[in-house]
């Protein structure tokens, strides 16, 4: 990978993480408040279907994610493993790709 | 004499960062698929939480929960490092950093 590149996965992991401290502080907020008196799926549908602000939210929270999770686990496979190279950053973007898919059907299931 | 970096506060907040990083990004698909379930219907996601009462899956979500803080506390810590002139303040907020972590995990056991 050029230095270019390594400097743009630099800026996104860092750009990825501003946005992330926002989306987690507000998610173990909400975290702490719904798990008051027990969880149960008519109380977490009732605040999120058809809520687009909250969809919206988690669809930001949900890309950052992935992003961030994939380029650290890229620098962790280098690091720790000495998996390095085009096929480290083939699986870089497979993971990134199947995280977002994942996340945005989660999303879609607790909103629409 | 030249400390073992071990012994140095900054290699715990390291490992403490990249062990969390890894443990949240293992994590992710499978709260996404969790999720997930709420497109086949209510009672699916209602079925999940049911299971997730065990008290091995709350052990699981309450370290999961003490880990996501501590990233988002070693996190914006780093940002900090990197992007402020701040460096002398960084024992300062390698403790806030754990203080904050244990803080949101207690709230969150508390909670259930």
């Amino acid at each position: 990978m050029s230095t270019r590149a390594g400097a743009r996965l630099w800026v996104a992991q860092r750009a990825t993480a501003a946005v992330l401290a926002f989306c987690v502080l507000v998610h173990l907020l909400t975290i702490i408040y719904a798990v008051q008196g027990g969880l149960t799926a008519s109380e977490i549908l009732d605040r999120t279907q058809g809520n687009f602000a909250w969809g919206a939210f988690y669809s930001l929270f949900v890309v950052a994610a992935a992003i961030h999770g994939a380029i650290g686990l890229r620098t962790v496979a280098s690091e720790w493993l000495s998996f390095r190279g085009k096929a480290a950053d083939a699986a870089l973007a497979l993971v990134a790709v199947t995280m977002i898919v994942l996340g945005l059907r989660a999303v879609a299931a607790v909103v629409l | 004499m030249i400390r073992p970096a071990r012994s140095h506060p900054g290699w715990w907040a390291f490992i403490v960062h990249r062990v969390s990083g890894i443990a949240l990004a293992l994590f992710l698909p499978a709260h996404f698929l969790a999720l997930g379930t709420a497109i086949e219907g209510e009672a699916n996601l209602e079925g999940f939480l049911r299971w997730s009462e065990r008290p091995l899956v709350k052990i699981a979500e309450w370290m999961l929960v003490t880990l996501l803080a501590a990233h988002l506390a070693g996190g914006v810590r780093l940002l900090i490092l990197e992007f402020l002139p701040w460096r002398d303040w960084q024992k300062t907020l390698a403790a806030l950093a754990a203080g904050f972590a244990l803080a949101a995990g207690l709230a969150f056991a508390l909670a259930r």
